[in-house]
Order: C-alpha cells, then sequence, then structure tokens
C-alpha cells in the first residue's frame, strides 16, 4: 500500500495537482488573513463580519443568503451552482487559449483583447441579420440557428486574427509578444468601443440601457438551453458549457494526438531545435497564437450568444477580467486542456463566492481578485517546488549515485531552501 | 503652445521614470512586467497618504495661511511614501525570481493582478465608492504652483518660457527629471551601476570577480520599485487630479514600450517619452487642437494611437534592439 502511494506521488500529474491545491489553499488562506487585517482594522466591520467573509470566501458557493434571525444560511443552490457553470466557459476558452500558446513558449496575455474582438464581431453578426424569430426587424428569414452559428464563427474569427498579430510580429519581427499583445488589447479596447459608438446595436428599446448592447435574444437568437435549466432552476446556463467542455477536448487532442500539435510543442520546447528538424518555427509560432486567439474569441461568443448577456461597449478603458482570468486558469491547470476545464470552474466559483460577499457583507469581490493572483504568484514558482521536492526525493532514493549528481544539484536545491544562507555565502565572497 | 509642451512633459514625465525603473530591473537581469502594478499600487499609497494627512489636518494650517513651500513639502513626503511603498511591494517580486528563480514573467503578472484587486478592495472598504479622492479640495489647489502662489499677479504677462516653466506646474514633474538625470549617472558612471550592469550582461563573471549577483538584482529591482510607485503617484497627482481607481490607463506597459524603444538607454529613453508624450497629449486634448478636430475622426482613434505607435515604431526598432543579454534567466551559482 505504501509503495503504491509513494509510486502515486511519484507520478509527475500528481505533483502538479498537489502543487496545485497548495497554491489554491495559500491563495484563499491569504485571502482571509485579508479580510482580518481589514475587519480588525476598520472600526464598522467587527468581528462577526470577519467570520462571516471567510466562511463565504470559502462556501460562498452554497450559500443561500440569511435567515430571519441575521445568520448565513448554506445549502445546496442551483442558481449558485448554474450560474457558476455559466460563468466557466468563458473562462475555460481563454484558459485553453493561454494554455496553448503557453505549450508553444508564448506567453498570451493579449486573451483580453482577442475576447474583446470576439465579442464585437459576435454581437455584430447575431444582431445585424434579421432572424425569423427577431424583436428587432421585422420580416426576416434566416434561420436562428443559422445566425447563431454564422456569429459563432465570426467570435471565433475575430479572435484569431487579434491573436495572429502579436504572432506575426514576434515570429518575422521578434518583437516580444508580452509586449505586442498588451498593446493590441489597449487598441482592440479603443476600436471596439469606436465601433459601438453610435451604432444602431445600442439597447435604446429598455431605458437607461444605452450604454448596453442589445442582448442577442432580441434578434431571437441565443444558445440552446439543452435541458440544463431544468437541472439548475433560476440561473443563466445552457448549453455553452457542453460546446466548451467539447473544445477542450478537441484541445486535447490537438495538442496530443496530431502532427501539429506535436511540432507546436517542439517548438515551445526549444524553437532552434524545431527549426533544425525541419519545423517551421514562424509559421507555427502565428499558428499557435491564432488558434489561442480563436479560443479566446469563442470564448467571447459562447457568453454573448447566451441571449442574456449584455455588454457594455463604452470599454476603452478597462479590459475583461474574462481574459485575464485565463491567465490563472492555465497555469493552475499546468496547461493541461482537460484540468484547464476543472479549474476554469474553481475560478467562477471564487467568482460566485465574491458575489455572494459584495451581496451578504460589508466586504467586496474585489477580494477574490486577490486570492487569484496570489494564486498565479505561487504558480510562478510552483515548478521550482516541484522540481525541489523530486531531487530531494531522488537523494533519499539513490544515495549512492548521488556522487555526480549531488555535486551539480545540490548547491541550487541548498539555495532553494535556504537562500539566506546562500546570500551570506556570497557576501563573504565579496569582501 | 504653452499648453502643448507642458500636457506633453505631464505624461511623458511619469513615462520616462517608471521606464527607467524598468532599465534598472533590466540592467540587473530581472523583467519587470510588474511596473504597471507597482505604479497602480504607488498611485493607491500616494493618494491615500494625502488622504489620511489631510485628515488628520497636519497641513490644515499652512493651506489656510497659504504657506505653499509647506505644501510642497507635504507633496515631496507623499511621494517618498509612495516610493518606499512600490519599493516594498516590488520585493514581492525580487523573491519570487532571485530566492525562488521563479519565472519573472508570470511573477509579474501575478504582481499586475493582485495590485488593482487589491487596491480597488481597498478603496471600496476606505471610501464606499470606486475611486479615492482627496479628504478636501483638488491637486490644484493643494499642489500646483501658479503664478499667484510664487506672489506674482495672475494677469501679467510673462515671456513664454518662463510661463512653461513656473505657471501651472507641479513641484513633482521637476523632482523626476532631477532623479532621471541623477540615477541615469548613478547607472553609468559609478562603480555601482557598473556592477549592476554586469549583473544583466554575464552575471556568472560578475560572480566570479566577487560581485554578490543576488544583492545587485535586489537592488536593481527594489529601486525599480520605488521609481514605479513615484511613478505612479506623479501619475495620479498630475494628470488624474490626486485620485487612484486601481488604474494607470496601461502607462506601465507603455513605459516598458519606451523602454524597448529607447533601446535600455536613459537619453534614448527621455526622447522616446517626449514622443510617447506628445500622442498621449493628443489624446487627451485632441478636440481643443483645430486642425484635428476638424477632420472629424473618433475620438477612440487618438486613444488608439499611442498603442498602435508603439506596435509599429517596436516593429521598425526591434532588429536594432539590445536587450541585456542575462534578463529574464535566474541566476544559478550552480550552472556554468
Amino acid at each position: 500500500m505504501k509503495e503504491r502511494l509513494s509510486n502515486l506521488y511519484a507520478k509527475d500529474g500528481v505533483k502538479t495537482v498537489l502543487s496545485s491545491i497548495i497554491s489554491i489553499i495559500i491563495g484563499m488562506v491569504v485571502g482571509s488573513i485579508i479580510i482580518v487585517i481589514v475587519g480588525a482594522c476598520t472600526s464598522s466591520l467587527g468581528i462577526s463580519s470577519v467570520g462571516e467573509g471567510i466562511q463565504l470566501v470559502f462556501g460562498g458557493l452554497f450559500s443561500t443568503g440569511r435567515d430571519a434571525a441575521g445568520n448565513l444560511t448554506f445549502g445546496f443552490n442551483s442558481t449558485n451552482l448554474g450560474n457558476m457553470l455559466f460563468r466557466a466557459f468563458p473562462l475555460i476558452m481563454t484558459g485553453l487559449s493561454v494554455a496553448i500558446a503557453q505549450k508553444t513558449g508564448l506567453f498570451n496575455i493579449g486573451a483580453p483583447g482577442q475576447y474583446l474582438m470576439g465579442t464585437a464581431a459576435t454581437l455584430y453578426v447575431a444582431l445585424s441579420i434579421p432572424t425569423s424569430t427577431s424583436t428587432l426587424y421585422e420580416g426576416g428569414t434566416v434561420p436562428a440557428w443559422l445566425v447563431w452559428l454564422l456569429a459563432f464563427l465570426a467570435g471565433m474569427l475575430a479572435g484569431a486574427i487579434w491573436g495572429a498579430i502579436p504572432g506575426l510580429v514576434k515570429a518575422y519581427l521578434n518583437i516580444n509578444e508580452v509586449l505586442a499583445c498588451i498593446m493590441c488589447n489597449w487598441i482592440a479596447a479603443n476600436l471596439v468601443t469606436w465601433m459601438f459608438d453610435g451604432s444602431v446595436l445600442r439597447n435604446t428599446l429598455e431605458s437607461g440601457k444605452t450604454g448596453y448592447i442589445y442582448k442577442t435574444s432580441y434578434n431571437g437568437v441565443a444558445t440552446a438551453k439543452m435541458g440544463l435549466d431544468k437541472i439548475f432552476p433560476d440561473s443563466q446556463v445552457n448549453g455553452g458549457i457542453v460546446i466548451a467542455i467539447v473544445m477542450a477536448i478537441l484541445v486535447y487532442i490537438l495538442m496530443s494526438k496530431t502532427t501539429l500539435g506535436y511540432q507546436l510543442k517542439a517548438c515551445g520546447s526549444n524553437r532552434h531545435a524545431a527549426r533544425y528538424a525541419g519545423i517551421s518555427d514562424k509559421r507555427n509560432i502565428v499558428l499557435s497564437m491564432a488558434i489561442a486567439g480563436g479560443l479566446a474569441g469563442v470564448g467571447a461568443s459562447l457568453y454573448y450568444l447566451s441571449g442574456n448577456t449584455e455588454f457594455f461597449w463604452s470599454t476603452y478603458q478597462s479590459l475583461p477580467d474574462a481574459g485575464f482570468n485565463g491567465i490563472p486558469v492555465a497555469l493552475l491547470a499546468a496547461n493541461n486542456p482537460i484540468g484547464v476545464i476543472f479549474t476554469a470552474m474553481f475560478m467562477s466559483m471564487l467568482d460566485i463566492c465574491g458575489l455572494q460577499l459584495t451581496n451578504l457583507t460589508a466586504y467586496n469581490e474585489y477580494i477574490t481578485d486577490v486570492i487569484i493572483a496570489v494564486i498565479v504568484y505561487l504558480s510562478a514558482f510552483s515548478l521550482v517546488i516541484k522540481q525541489m521536492l523530486s531531487s530531494r526525493k531522488k537523494h533519499k532514493d539513490e544515495p549512492t549515485a548521488a556522487t555526480t549528481t549531488a555535486a551539480d544539484a545540490a548547491p541550487p536545491t541548498e539555495e532553494n531552501i535556504e537562500p539566506d544562507a546562500a546570500v551570506q555565502q556570497t557576501e563573504k565572497g565579496d569582501d | 503652445m504653452v499648453d502643448l509642451i507642458q500636457k506633453t512633459l505631464l505624461y511623458a514625465v511619469p513615462l520616462m521614470i517608471v521606464a527607467l525603473a524598468g532599465v534598472f530591473a533590466e540592467r540587473s537581469g530581472i523583467i519587470n512586467l510588474a511596473l504597471e502594478g507597482i505604479m497602480i499600487f504607488g498611485a493607491f499609497v500616494g493618494v491615500w497618504f494625502v488622504r489620511l494627512v489631510q485628515e488628520w489636518g497636519w497641513f490644515a494650517e499652512a493651506k489656510a495661511n497659504g504657506d505653499w513651500l509647506a505644501l510642497q513639502g507635504f507633496e515631496l513626503l507623499a511621494m517618498l511614501v509612495s516610493a518606499l511603498l512600490g519599493a516594498v511591494f516590488s520585493l514581492l517580486l525580487s523573491f519570487a525570481s532571485v530566492n525562488l528563480k521563479a519565472d519573472q514573467t508570470i511573477g509579474g503578472t501575478a504582481l499586475n493582478l493582485m495590485a488593482p484587486a487589491l487596491v480597488l478592495f481597498l478603496i471600496r472598504i476606505l471610501a464606499n465608492q470606486s475611486t479615492l479622492y482627496m479628504a478636501e479640495g483638488d491637486a490644484a489647489s493643494w499642489f500646483m504652483i501658479k503664478k499667484s502662489t510664487l506672489g506674482i499677479d495672475s494677469s501679467t504677462e510673462l515671456n513664454p518660457i518662463l510661463e512653461i516653466l513656473i505657471n501651472k506646474v507641479y513641484l513633482a514633474t521637476y523632482v523626476c527629471i532631477l532623479l532621471f538625470v541623477i540615477l541615469s549617472i548613478l547607472l553609468y558612471k559609478t562603480r555601482f551601476g557598473l556592477r549592476l550592469r554586469s549583473c544583466g550582461e554575464n552575471p556568472q563573471a560578475a560572480d566570479s570577480l566577487g560581485i554578490n549577483v543576488y544583492r545587485m538584482r535586489y537592488a536593481g529591482t527594489t529601486i525599480s520599485g520605488a521609481l514605479a510607485g513615484l511613478g505612479g503617484f506623479v501619475y495620479a497627482l498630475t494628470t488624474a487630479g490626486c485620485s487612484a481607481n486601481g488604474d494607470v490607463a496601461g502607462f506601465g506597459f507603455l513605459a516598458l514600450a519606451v523602454m524597448i524603444f529607447g533601446n535600455w538607454k536613459p537619453l534614448n529613453i527621455a526622447g522616446a517619452a517626449l514622443l510617447f508624450g506628445l500622442f498621449k497629449y493628443i489624446a487627451a486634448s485632441y478636440s481643443s487642437i483645430e486642425v484635428l478636430s476638424n477632420l472629424g475622426i473618433s475620438s477612440y482613434f487618438y486613444r488608439l494611437l499611442p498603442y498602435l505607435v508603439t506596435l509599429i515604431v517596436l516593429a521598425f526598432t526591434s532588429k536594432k534592439s539590445r536587450a541585456p543579454k542575462a534578463e529574464g534567466i535566474p541566476y544559478d551559482k550552480g550552472q556554468r
């Protein structure tokens, strides 16, 4: 039994899951500590609200509001669960987007821009073609499902084009893709606002809603519910979650079972070696970014084609969170497409917890963003911690073989464990 | 013309100082992608400090008496505080990338995510709204140097150069320019600067000569953090009327672009910052420039112009750009 356990432990995947879980726990603990500190320093909050805040950070998903006495109540909440699934699908897609780029050795921080372009294209197509069930236009003849499909593809295409731009400048002009992506994000933010400024697609039917674009359901376009509204009544969930999961599986197949996936990964591991082996690194960089952008665009399509989501069009000063949150989703999943499904669910759960926190206590939803940031911070060196664990274990297993390998492995390991000691050592050398 | 030069400077100076922040980190071998986050954090800390001090009433008397020297001291104090806290915040990055040899891009991104989240969380609790303002008055009435503050009648016509230099300016702008010069000299003409730069080029060689690479990288990143925090507050003070809302409109990233465009060299960076400042000025006040407003192009075009120009400029200069050789690579003493 013990042997089996240690075998399990030795598996790389298990270690990855473990280190992700450790990151999550530390992240949530840090969030709780901040709640405690803020609660203790702010006279208006008090001790009881600290307890409630922490309860909601961990269990907000099962919160059912407050009872008559004003205490928090918990239980099965189908609305929260359904909304969690609903919020997960843009995250699954942007997570996949970041993950696939990461596998090719590229850091796709441009997901927000790709998501925005996807949003704009989707809404434009979904609302401009009159459908037979439209309330916006009269005499439309196009079936709604066809418009849905066109809008979906438009979102994907727009995202892909916007992703390909940083890919192109990276491959052919050697501009750092991070910087190019960030510039593209802000260009997209302004471009999308420009496109909708004065557009007829702004919601003028409902009063006070001109800041928003029409819901796609006005044109009769909405994703099928696929019976999920029966399972999770009073929530926004729809068939988009199925599409997102299918996309994740497709990406998994693409990356691990096809030649293209192999080439992409080869470029990610060593660009020069890949070129030596006859793989066109430039083509693959562009392709990888285009696929990544397309995935982010699909995320936007799925979200806005739900029919009941509204897009705030004056977005030139802010970028969508769904794009940035793809980064922690992918990092936590160690860029595994299947893992992305679960980490995206976790992130959307945190979202729900944040909403409950805002609704029920004096705290606000931004604490969950802090938790996410802590998790990203930890995942920056989770790999290092994993390596440290592995090398430690090797020492235990093979004490004799350590003579040559230890000489190489030992100094960095020591420094990892005791950074201060290592620094002191060099300080002596400095004198 | 006066307006053009002053506003351009207003945008260029934070860019310049934050780009220099980037230089200090990258020259020591650490990619500081967190500039944006540290700026957001610094802006918040500075504004919060101003707000707190106003609530405590430390400078209320000086304000009532019109003692503008004391108020300038207040401004400097707030700058110092935001620089200090910016440096502390950047320690998170140095710890991850120097001690734990973590991926610097991801570490920086984490800080970029953390700063706005933390800042917005605190602003909501402190002010119960999404923007943190000064407790009373605004930046113009408290900190801006005008002709009247200097005892010159506001109706007198000064010669244009003097007008640019002393009317409606902030002391912070001049302090930043001075700091920029001093720190550039530090980086290029002192032993410390040489050592710092060597760690970004060839840390193994530097180490073999007895330079403590870890300490140098800590120094580079901490100076970087202090400058970025300061830059963030100066941005909030001069362009946002001393308010913080968890956002600096991508200035930190623009500063990174300025740094790359300036080829990691202070003089070029100053020039690049002025260019970008000019574009920012156009974006902010195109409607008052007759030639541009007559063209009838959407304001969003001018707003996206700085980012588009960055991309294009980088496309033309990237072949020539020479980044510090060892940037982004964690230094490992065991590695040869």
